[in-house]
């Protein structure tokens, strides 16, 4: 699907009436399509802000899209252009467009945690993405969950790679003091993994799991809903049955080697560095328990948005741009081999490339494809924020009433995003609330309360 | 019979070493036991896996890698990965900077405690609570006060090495020579020359004695902290290679800062041995 849209193209509406992104011809008709949005980068910078002036010159020349469609047929598309070319100058507004707000602070900290979620915001960094939108940002590895959420309170960091519940629960005043943080872009979707000690290759079945350690990276993150979720659904209730406990990502490995734990639900390169090093093997994809969940998030506080705005939309876009040239499957070596020296990652580049690629050994002698293991999507879905909440509630993070929708859309900037996008040449979704399934239950942003209310095993509250 | 002592000590000691490195390298030689896998499989899998090498390096893989980093000590790959030799530098000015601090307060303060009972007595009940307090233990409070990470390590030190040096200048001072003091009062030498010609030369051994038992403290502590913190410094580079599960560089780093930990408290023993006076 091209996201680059031809105004000149007579059968296309340039209106906002139908489908918000205008290239469906009904709400319905985008609606279906919704789910299999991705931002694909345009052929270049230019060629894409020239389309969107040209789209908004058009749009005011012909509000109506009968006399637009009209006019082009019977002129033909090449000579509108150079029609309108003569008396509108589309190049010059093009420029002008792309310098729109020069940044305030153009030398930025951004803090990562050196996992492949991360992903667009290191690659950002070697392959050029900071510079191309005139920023010059230091990417920083730090030791911790909790280190980086703290730096950036401090404003050590002026942006922070997080996992995607933890802008929520800093807005929310959970395990700090509240300072409102936005999340304006996901970083990656699917990409984590379930993997146990290669000694439990026979306990394939959640069933027999009752008594085992497990570790996750934090207690708000993805990876402790999904594996809670995961367990609760096989009938295990994750507070009493077995032992979750919050891992430092590196000392995963180290762990399960020294048969400290039974197995984690991790992010990559985590999972597939345990059964590169022989210590464990790949029970599951994070994928398999809900395709296209979010992970981890670019975060920046309010108060960054309200002091730098032009930076932090330059940011803002260039995570973007990152994002969509990271998910292109023929990126995906090139990507592998930029971030894994020392000053990044630090990982051998056989793991990560089987990370990215999708092709992988499970760690039980088979190798397998997945071209979807981890994907990148830009777009905050405030439904994914929804969900993290109900999760949030379900396990008791979160005690007494939640007004769900005004703390997902206080902390996810769909709107904001869509609006940068859009202005990007990009086409975000219409709607910043999807319905999605997780393992096979369907879950409706509309009707949080009743969601939680509809899972057996839960913290009594 | 020193002379021979000494060699004897020598030869001894390097025997110790050569057995140490010996057993090493046969612990770590072998290989363990391997599944046969497909060639498509194995060439995704670590050396581990493929061939059943140990996890433990042996001490020509630390050898040759030791080299590597000696070779080009000063380089620059980006904020995040830099040589030895920058990494060395950043912990010895946090240890520095912490440790000066520590100086400037823990001295002028324990001499003030080591001359009046009463201070002593009252300042008592906090440093007994607080002297035992793990270091890393503020690290939470001082990044969430003092917010900033570089800052806080140095906090972390500054606190670790201030107890010893304040309990033995307390304790010098305390335990000078009445004599020593009656005679300068005999000979009515004013408080402030007292305590610098008198009371300093004869509490210095002591005192010494605490800043090279703090000096020790501060280099273990400085590891941990920036491990925590991250960013720059020898703890990061042992956080950073254990991130990357690469035991060859951690064997290195831990050999480095033993070394540095060495000259440091060498340092300090020859000031030690410089005020030190027979009686």
């Amino acid at each position: 699907m091209s996201t680059f849209d031809d105004p000149f193209d007579a059968d296309r509406k340039l209106s906002r009436t139908g489908c918000v992104c205008g290239q469906h011809r009904s709400a319905e008709e985008h609606d279906s399509a919704a789910p299999s949005l991705r931002c694909e980068p345009a052929p270049s910078e230019e060629k894409r802000y020239e389309s969107v002036v040209a789209s908004a010159v058009m749009r005011e020349m012909f509000p109506n899209d009968i006399a637009r469609r009209a006019f082009l047929k019977s002129v033909g598309a090449s000579t509108a252009l150079a029609a309108i070319s003569q008396f509108f100058p589309i190049k010059t507004a093009t420029e002008a467009f792309a310098d729109a707000g020069a940044p305030e602070k153009k030398d930025l900290k951004v803090g990562f945690i050196p996992i492949t979620c991360a992903t667009p915001i290191i690659m950002a960094a070697p392959l050029g993405f900071y510079a191309k939108h005139g920023l010059n940002v230091e990417v920083v590895k730090t030791a911790g969950w909790a280190v980086i959420r703290d730096k950036t309170l401090n404003k050590e960091y002026d942006a922070a790679h997080m996992l995607a519940p933890m802008p929520i629960a800093i807005s929310l005043g959970l395990g700090a003091n509240a300072v409102p943080f936005t999340v304006p872009a996901i970083e990656n979707i699917n990409g984590q993994g379930i993997t146990l000690a290669i000694k439990h290759k026979d306990k394939r079945d959640p069933k027999d799991w009752k008594g085992m350690k497990f570790a996750i990276p934090f207690d708000y993150s993805m990876h402790n809903y999904l594996l809670r979720y995961y367990l609760a659904e096989n009938g295990l209730d994750p507070d009493t049955d077995v032992q979750l406990r919050s891992v430092p990502p590196p000392e995963m490995v180290a762990n399960l080697r020294a048969e400290n734990i039974d197995g984690f639900l991790a992010p990559d390169n985590i999972c597939q560095r345990a059964i590169y090093d022989g210590v464990g093997f790949m029970h599951m994809l994070s994928k398999e328990i809900w395709d296209g969940h979010p992970c981890c998030t670019f975060a920046a506080s309010r108060e960054f948005i309200a002091t730098s705005p032009n930076s932090f939309a330059a940011l803002t876009r260039a995570i973007v741009d990152a994002t969509a040239y990271a998910s292109k499957a023929e990126n995906r070596k090139e990507i592998a081999e930029a971030i894994a020296p020392a000053n990044y990652i630090n990982a051998p580049v056989t793991v990560l490339e089987q990370v990215l690629t999708g092709t992988y050994a499970d760690g039980l002698g088979g190798v397998k494809t997945d071209a979807k293991r981890v994907d990148f999507d830009p777009f905050p879905w405030q439904s994914f924020a929804v969900w993290m909440l109900t999760q949030m509630k379900r396990w008791g993070q979160i005690k007494g009433d939640v007004d769900y929708k005004a703390v997902a859309e206080q902390v996810y900037l769909a709107t904001d995003t869509a609006k940068l996008m859009t202005e990007m040449g990009l086409t975000p979704p219409a709607t910043s609330y999807k319905s999605f399934s997780v393992m096979g239950r369907t879950f409706d942003p509309t009707k949080p309360e009743d969601y939680v209310n509809s899972f057996k095993i839960r913290k009594a509250s | 019979m020193t002379a021979s002592l000494r060699l004897r000590a020598a030869i001894l000691s390097v025997a110790l070493f050569l057995a140490f490195i010996g057993i090493w390298h046969l612990a770590t030689r072998g290989t363990g036991a391997v599944a046969t896998m497909s060639p498509e499989y194995a060439r995704l899998m670590g050396l581990t896996a493929t061939q059943g090498k140990s996890v433990m390096p042996g001490p020509l893989d630390v050898g040759a890698k030791l080299w590597e980093h000696l070779k080009r000590p000063f380089y620059d790959n980006g904020p995040n990965d830099k040589g030895l030799g920058i990494q060395l530098g950043y912990s010895i000015a946090r240890v520095g900077l912490g440790y000066l601090l520590a100086v400037i307060v823990a001295i002028p303060l324990g001499f003030l405690i080591g001359m009046s009972s009463l201070i002593n007595k009252a300042l008592d009940p906090f440093i007994q609570i607080l002297k035992p307090i793990s270091p890393l233990a503020w690290m939470p409070l001082a990044l969430y006060t003092i917010k900033d990470s570089g800052l806080s390590a140095i906090f972390v030190i500054f606190i670790c090495s201030v107890w010893p040096m304040l309990l033995n200048t307390a304790f010098g001072v305390a335990a000078v020579r009445k004599e020593w003091i009656n005679v300068a009062r005999t000979l009515e030498v004013g408080t402030i020359r007292r305590a610098f010609s008198v009371i300093l030369p004869a509490a210095a051994p002591t005192i010494l004695t605490g800043m090279r038992i703090s000096i020790d403290i501060a280099w273990l502590v400085i590891v941990a902290a920036e491990m925590l913190v991250g960013g720059t410094g020898i703890g990061y580079f042992v956080w950073n290679e254990w991130n990357n599960l690469s035991i060859t560089n951690v064997i290195i780093a831990i050999l480095l800062i033993g070394f540095v930990g060495m000259l440091l408290d060498q340092i300090l023993a020859r000031f030690t041995h410089m005020v030190t006076f027979p009686e």
